[in-house]
């Protein structure tokens, strides 16, 4: 088995949860594991990316180019950025909110919503979400997150229980059963 | 137990089971956490010091003392340290002490890409090179043993993709260090000119002892492959050999210094061609060549960092072929919504000051559209160059400004404002106090009021060293950054004195008080006259609708800090009530 997920965002969205709980699926699952993320400087609002890699046995800490098996895309334009790592199979999922870019939001650019489109049709397998609408309509934008992990979930070949329980032993244990919550929605999605 | 660790997470719990005692440290990107992670394990006393050097000399007590000890920083961090490093080499230890430095190849966060092996031959210590966090956690727990062993300061080498990256690490249990008493030894500690001479000749001695060790078989390893082609690499470096080459034989440096040559000259013996495949620097080609080992051509960039593909293409593979689109809209970082240093650059660039910056946040305040930053150069620097300029171009202390934030003031600023204030400079030094370490994720600093756990602790009163220093009371100000027209008439006023002068800010970054975040502000469409004055602030809440031509307030993101209030003229813009 060979597992090569992206994630990407804006820094700020606080995706760190969600690749934290991969990785405890697939360790408990058995596999080797690797997740590399960019703390700092590009935190603060810009594009970030995390690598996380699964398999018998994980050398290098980043994905090689046109080997992602999935990009989880938390900010709907911010997969453009990435397409070196699309392999051919490549699933996208992907939250359709917009966070404009600086030269976006002064008018200086449009948002590339024509590229999204365009993109989006020479992949294999797309599927969109309003994680944050999914999420306020369950009573808590800050779970959007867990809404797109539960799509994930669906996608890649590991025990549904597994999450489950790697999401009870991450989450604080007041909003355990919120979190499960949106991680059902997801996963039903 | 079996646990996903990062790096950093690594380097506290090896700092926890090898029973270290002190941790001081200055936060610094990619080496932060691993101080805020030790500082989890209450069996170890952990503290933010003021700056790098602070840090290391306070491991350095705390190894006199008996503790093992440990001090971990950021590259350049390495740079503030160095004096006390390179003299701690010639003394030497008591009971163990690491300093962890990381590296930031292809600078996701620096502001230079150097690279810290050069400290380890500069200073003659050991630098060992983990691979990944398991490797992470059992190099740190012997370097506190060969510290203690061979009397040495050992220097572990992180990088961004070790610190940043989790891989899978075996726990261990906590076992407390051997007992070492506070050492009273003058000729070892005290390094006079009479006394350093001897220790210099027991360093020299002591680096060989070391290439010694590194040549043995416990560290240093050759996998023998294929015998076409040998690799020496190192760290981070040896995942994207192996994966990329994984034929080829490797001999992997455990140590980046000393190096073993003999070792590294046999294993040249053993392969048909060797290569040296590394980050940053050719560091070890250079020492191997020098050596007189043959060492095979490699067109590789000194600038940025390796991956899989790189080291492929570096030995002629195939590359291969992906597009990247350059055309979309960039996404730079920004400042937050609701930080409290937009207004006052706002202030500045309508004021059109020079402005020598600092190292923080508020260096974003270079992007458009506030573009108010001319230079920024290293942690503290603001305020000697603003004082530099002042002496050096007539009427220029008038026209500019050096900004800093609180955690770089008290890094290395004091100092500066001390030498400007004595050498009767005019400057003008905004002090930009959000009361926390924002840039590095809002660590705590001597003038936030909190230690490292949060807990209460005395908070620096800046007003009163300013005026120490020697700064007049009347030319000392205290300002609310988000009151722009206040901000700019306090601004013309200093700069215009031929005195040293301080503003400082004084709201919080929305991360050290959250209680400062209030409901969202919204804009009335048809009071919005489309002058774009908002969209101006450079704040990400804000954002231009092109077709309607009006601004709008993302209120996801609206912290409903009201500095936009402040600047729109038409009253268009309106808080939500609860
Ligand atoms: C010598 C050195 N140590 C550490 C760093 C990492 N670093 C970058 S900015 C910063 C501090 C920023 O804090 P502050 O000055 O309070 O500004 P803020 O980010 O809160 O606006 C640090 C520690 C560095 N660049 N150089």
């Amino acid at each position: 088995m060979k597992l090569d997920i992206l994630m990407v965002g804006v820094g700020g969205q606080g995706t760190v949860l969600s690749s934290n709980i991969v990785c405890d699926v697939a360790l408990a699952a058995g596999y080797d594991v690797k997740k590399s993320e960019i703390h700092g400087m590009a935190q603060r609002g810009g594009s970030v990316v995390t690598h996380i890699r699964i398999g018998e046995k994980v050398f290098a800490p980043t994905i090689p180019l046109k080997s992602a098996d999935i990009l989880v895309s938390f900010e709907r334009m911010e997969f453009l950025r990435y397409s070196e790592y699309y392999s051919d199979n490549m699933t996208l999922i992907q939250n359709t909110q917009i966070i404009s870019p600086p030269s976006v939001a002064d008018g200086e650019a449009q948002y590339p919503q024509d590229k999204i489109d365009a993109v989006q049709k020479s992949l294999k397998k797309v599927i969109e979400v309003d994680a944050i609408g999914k999420a306020i309509e369950l009573g808590n934008q800050k779970i959007a997150g867990m809404v797109v992990l539960g799509i994930l979930a669906k996608n890649v070949p590991f025990e549904k229980s597994a999450w489950e329980q790697a999401i009870r032993d991450r989450v604080p244990p007041k909003t355990i059963d919120l979190n499960l919550k949106a991680f059902e929605t997801g996963y039903n999605i | 137990m079996k646990k996903v660790l990062s790096g950093n997470e690594a380097f506290a719990r090896a700092a926890y089971e090898a029973g270290v005692g002190v941790v001081s440290s200055y936060p610094g990107t990619p080496s932060t956490e691993i101080t805020e992670h030790v500082a989890h394990y209450k069996e170890i006393y952990t503290e933010w010091a003021t700056n790098e050097k602070v840090g290391l000399e306070v491991a350095i007590g705390a190894s006199l003392g008996g503790k093992r000890a440990m001090s971990c920083m950021k590259h350049v961090g390495l740079n503030v340290a160095a004096d006390p490093l390179m003299t701690l080499s010639y003394t030497g230890v008591n009971a163990g002490l690491v300093v962890v430095v990381a590296d930031d190849p292809n600078m996701y966060s620096s502001q230079n890409e150097q690279d810290s092996r050069h400290y380890a031959r500069f200073g003659k210590v050991p630098m060992m090179e983990p691979a990944d966090s398991a490797e992470v956690k059992e190099f740190t727990k012997q370097a506190f043993e060969l510290s203690e062993e061979y009397c040495t300061p050992v220097l572990l080498r992180s990088c961004t993709r070790i610190s940043h990256t989790q891989t899978v690490v075996d726990l261990n249990d906590r076992v407390e260090a051997p007992d070492f008493a506070p050492e009273n030894n003058i000729p070892k500690w005290v390094m006079i000119p009479a006394n350093a001479r001897k220790r210099h000749k027991v360093v020299e001695n002591r680096l060989e002892m070391l290439t010694e060790l590194c040549e043995g078989d416990k560290y240093n390893k050759i996998e023998m492959n294929d015998k076409n082609i040998g690799i020496v690499c190192a760290g981070v470096t040896y995942n994207y050999v192996k994966e990329a080459m994984p034929e080829a034989s490797v001999l992997k440096l455990d140590f980046a210094w000393p190096l073993p040559m003999k070792k590294i000259a046999s294993f040249a013996a053993q392969v048909e061609k060797l290569y040296v495949v590394e980050e940053l620097d050719k560091f070890f080609e250079t020492e191997i060549k020098a050596a007189g080992i043959k060492v095979e051509e490699l067109d590789r960039d000194v600038c940025g960092e390796l991956s899989v593909d790189a080291v492929r293409e570096l030995f002629g593979l195939e590359p291969v072929q992906a597009d990247v689109d350059t055309t979309l809209p960039f996404r730079p970082p920004n400042m937050c919504p609701g930080c409290s240093h937009r207004g006052i650059f706002y202030a500045i660039n309508r004021l059109k000051l020079f402005v020598t910056g600092d190292i923080g946040c508020y260096t974003l305040g270079l992007l458009p559209p506030l573009k108010a930053i001319n230079s920024t150069v290293c942690m503290g620097a603001s305020i000697g160059m603003a004082h530099g300029l002042d002496k050096a171009a007539e009427g220029m202390s008038q026209k500019s400004v050096a900004v800093i934030g609180d955690s770089t003031f008290l890094h290395t600023g004091i100092n500066s404002l001390v030498n400007t204030v004595y050498n009767q400079g005019n400057s003008t030094v905004v002090i930009l106090d959000n009361t926390i370490t924002g840039m590095t994720g809002h660590q705590q600093n001597a003038a936030s009021g909190k230690d490292l756990h949060g807990n209460p602790a005395p908070k620096l009163d800046l007003v009163m060293l300013c005026k120490a220093i020697g700064v007049k009371e009347s030319n000392i100000r205290v300002i609310d950054p988000f009151d722009v027209a206040n901000a700019m008439e306090v601004l013309k006023e200093e700069t215009s004195k031929p005195e040293p002068s301080v503003i400082i800010t004084n709201k919080p970054c929305i991360f050290a008080d959250r209680s400062v975040i209030q409901e969202p502000y919204f804009i009335h469409e048809d009071k919005c006259s489309g002058c774009r004055v908002c969209t101006k602030l450079g704040c990400p809440a804000i954002i231009w609708d092109a077709q309607k031509r009006v601004a709008l307030i993302d209120e996801n993101l609206c912290t409903g800090c009201h500095l936009c209030i402040k600047v729109c003229k038409f009253g268009a813009i309106e808080q939500r009530s609860k």
